[in-house]
């Protein structure tokens, strides 16, 4: 590789894609060429860095100058002012390094301040689609590592005393799942890599796989080792077209090192990858579901025991695991154990990835030590609540999880604390609602996505879900009954108990923990039909307000339902019965003289 | 197949290339390039810094360009910012300067007095 004196870093994660960055990745190397730059400049396409809100992003160094919102107009600026000038382009750097008129670094910038970057490192760092960048950060020392000077049950001790977890959604403590793995006697072992990502407005294995997949493959690789399994596979959904292309680049590429593929580093060591696109259910990211789906089958749960690590994937021993989980494994190796277990909290070891999503500024990915606190993640890494509106609370671990209402915001985010809250840790999903948001409405929204999602095999997930919706259907609708808590209360804790796997385990959470600190909302639903954040349709009323009124009758003519009367020039009436409470009047009226309450 | 052998070569050469993006402690040399800049020779300098760079290896050394600082009689303007050290700011550069400018000062440590502003002033 050439050496050269500025690089052009520009994200070619899912978010700035779909924002148009290829077309600012084609006009950078046009002008570069054509300004004679092309051997001093270079320009890498990479992975994301976090703050999808801001996207495109474009960071060239090695000024480290965060341009942010970037059109491929502005390229041309960039070029003549930043690449032939030097002269940093202020009007376009991400407005927070900017203070005083001084630069800072993005490092010191609020959103980057505090997060501690493991399993994300290299995201955005390198090009993904270039083996040597990954290489030439420590890239494939880990393995080397394993390979040349420790034995299988040493790799197993090292993760175990790290203290990582499963950073799916389990939290399993991954060192165990190894050994027991490893433990199991068969002449065919596999390791399976889980990116299957399905929660609702969680990305971070895509990110990573995106970013860094090598990460992945080389984590895979020395959890091979440690079990003695000579094939895996990754199963990722097809949904994610840019992280399965770069995937399947970096498999060819270690192949072609010799990474992959029989006597690896010459040491006698096999082992190969294949990927498996799954169809998106969400599923098929349970452990026995998704390997029916590798196998072939109807992407449904099994009971266990036996668990995969006894029998598994084609009846042998299986290892999974999670993308974020194997993104930690080469830093655990090359870094040691009390290294990883020096950050986080007492049980909950390392950094854990959150994509924040919502009702939030800094829309993006972060990646903090264990124990900061949702406070810290909100206010000072996500920017806060838009347009001054007040928090109301955070769901985490998406449709399984549940939701954190401000007066436990000061409490540090670990796996135990978030479960005695009645959420769970998840794969990372952190959805912000603020006092707009109707919070029947959300645990509606949850409990909608689980029975789609329900694979339909055990009566309590298929048929409970369903009874539960029927319910909060009712109660959005106005038409919410007296005991209608109650039958909630009482078929979530029977699905939580009987359902099969953790898909219908945890589908009742959202309605629990929205139960468990807004019952209020719930109350005012259904004693005084009212949605108190004026968010539920069906319980809204539409008043035309008389004085306001001018009785041109555009309404009445609009009215899908006939529900508005009056006479021309005089004040016009809604039917309460009648109203469908679709709001087209309101919208229709040149007067503004419709409120909606 | 890669022998491990190579794949440290790989490692050291990539990274010699790509450190600029995570190493923040290293030398940095800054170039004037603004319009003065550029139309009293800075390009020249600029490259045979960047060739000096490549030929021995620097991986800790950043090249960067700057904007005008103002002193435009004073240009083609070098600066080299050591950690823990004051900013050497040389002007006048020719791509003779830079090279030893790069030998003596960014390698081994000596500023070449002689090319700095302090000396040009007197």
């Amino acid at each position: 590789m050439e050496m050269y004196r500025s690089h052009v870093m520009i994200c070619r994660g899912t978010g700035c894609t779909s924002s148009n960055s290829e077309q600012i990745v084609k006009n950078f190397e046009e002008l570069i060429k054509k300004h004679g730059l092309d051997n001093e400049v270079v320009v890498e396409r990479t992975g994301c860095f976090g703050l999808c809100a801001l996207g495109p992003i474009v960071i060239i160094y090695p000024e480290a100058s965060f341009y942010s919102l970037v059109k491929p107009e502005d390229v041309e600026e960039i070029v003549n002012e930043h690449l032939i000038k030097g002269r940093v382009v202020k009007r376009l750097l991400y407005a927070e390094t900017v203070e005083n008129d001084t630069i800072k670094s993005i490092d010191e910038v609020d959103f980057y301040k505090k997060q501690v970057r493991v399993a994300l490192r290299n995201c955005g760092v390198i090009n993904p689609e270039n083996i040597d960048e990954y290489i030439a950060f420590d890239g494939y020392k880990a393995l080397e590592k394993v390979l040349t000077s420790m034995t299988p049950a040493e790799v197993i001790d090292t993760i175990k005393r790290s203290g990582l977890k499963g950073r799916g959604g389990g939290g399993f403590p991954t060192g165990t799942k190894w050994e027991f793995a490893a433990k199991s006697q068969a002449d065919q072992k596999y390791v399976l890599c889980n990116a299957d990502e399905g929660d609702p407005g969680a990305f971070m294995d895509r990110s990573v796989l995106e970013g860094d997949p090598h990460a992945v493959i080389e984590a895979m690789t020395i959890a091979a080792f440690a079990i003695g399994a000579s094939q895996g596979y990754v199963y990722v959904r097809a949904e994610y077209p840019i992280a399965v292309k770069r995937l399947a680049i970096a498999i060819s590429q270690a192949r072609e090192y010799g990474l992959l593929g029989q006597n690896i580093m010459d040491t006698g060591f096999n082992f190969d990858l294949e990927i498996r696109l799954g169809a998106g259910a969400f599923v098929c990211g349970e452990e026995t579901a998704l390997i029916a789906s590798i196998e072939g089958e109807r992407g449904m749960p099994r009971p266990r025991p036996p668990f995969p690590a006894v029998k598994g994937l084609f009846g042998k021993p299986t290892l999974l695991n999670n993308v974020e989980t194997y993104a930690n494994i080469t830093q655990i190796i090359n870094n040691g154990a009390e290294w990883f277990a020096s950050m986080g909290t007492e049980k909950s070891k390392g950094t854990k990835v959150f994509a924040l999503g919502g009702k939030i500024n800094n829309t993006g990915l972060v990646e903090i030590p264990m124990g900061t606190t949702m406070r810290e993640v909100i206010f000072e890494i996500g920017g806060g609540i838009p347009n001054g509106k007040k928090y109301k609370a955070a769901q985490t671990g998406g449709p399984s999880g549940g939701c954190i209402p401000m007066e436990h915001i000061d409490v540090p985010i670990d796996y135990d604390n978030l479960i005695a809250l009645g959420s769970m840790m998840g794969s990372g999903g952190l959805i912000v609602m603020d006092e707009d948001n109707c919070m029947v409405d959300i645990a509606r929204f949850f409990l909608d996505f689980t029975v789609d999602e329900s694979c339909g095999k055990c009566t309590p997930c298929r048929e409970g879900t369903k009874r539960m919706l029927e319910i909060l259907d009712r109660i959005v609708e106005g038409k919410g009954k007296d005991g209608d808590i109650e039958r909630l209360e009482s078929l979530a804790n029977n699905i939580k108990n009987s359902a099969l796997c953790g898909l219908g385990q945890t589908a009742p959470n959202p309605v629990l923990s929205t139960l468990k600190y807004f019952r209020d909302e719930y109350e005012a639903h259904i004693n005084e039909k009212r949605c108190p954040a004026g968010v539920c349709q069906g319980l809204a009323k539409y008043t035309i307000i008389a004085d306001k009124c001018k009785g041109c009758g555009i309404c009445a003519k609009q009215c899908p339902v006939t529900a508005i009367s009056g006479k021309a020039k005089t004040p016009y009436l809604i039917a309460n019965d009648k109203c469908a409470k679709c709001g087209v009047c309101l919208e229709k009226c040149p007067f503004g003289a419709i409120i909606k309450a | 197949m890669k022998s491990l052998k190579e794949l440290e070569e790989i490692r050291k050469k990539t990274l010699e290339t790509i450190n600029i993006r995570k190493d923040r402690t290293g030398t940095r040399v800054v170039v004037g390039m603004a319009t003065c800049g550029i139309a009293a020779g800075a390009r020249p300098v600029l490259m045979s810094i960047m060739d000096e760079v490549k030929k021995n290896n620097l991986a800790d050394v950043v090249v960067a360009q700057t904007g005008c600082i103002g002193m435009c009689r004073f240009e083609p303007i070098v600066e080299v910012y050591k950690p823990g050290e004051e900013k050497v700011t040389y002007v006048k550069v020719t791509a003779a300067k830079a090279l030893r400018i790069m030998n003596e000062h960014v390698m081994q440590g000596k500023v070449v007095d002689e090319y700095t502003i302090g000396a040009e002033e007197k």
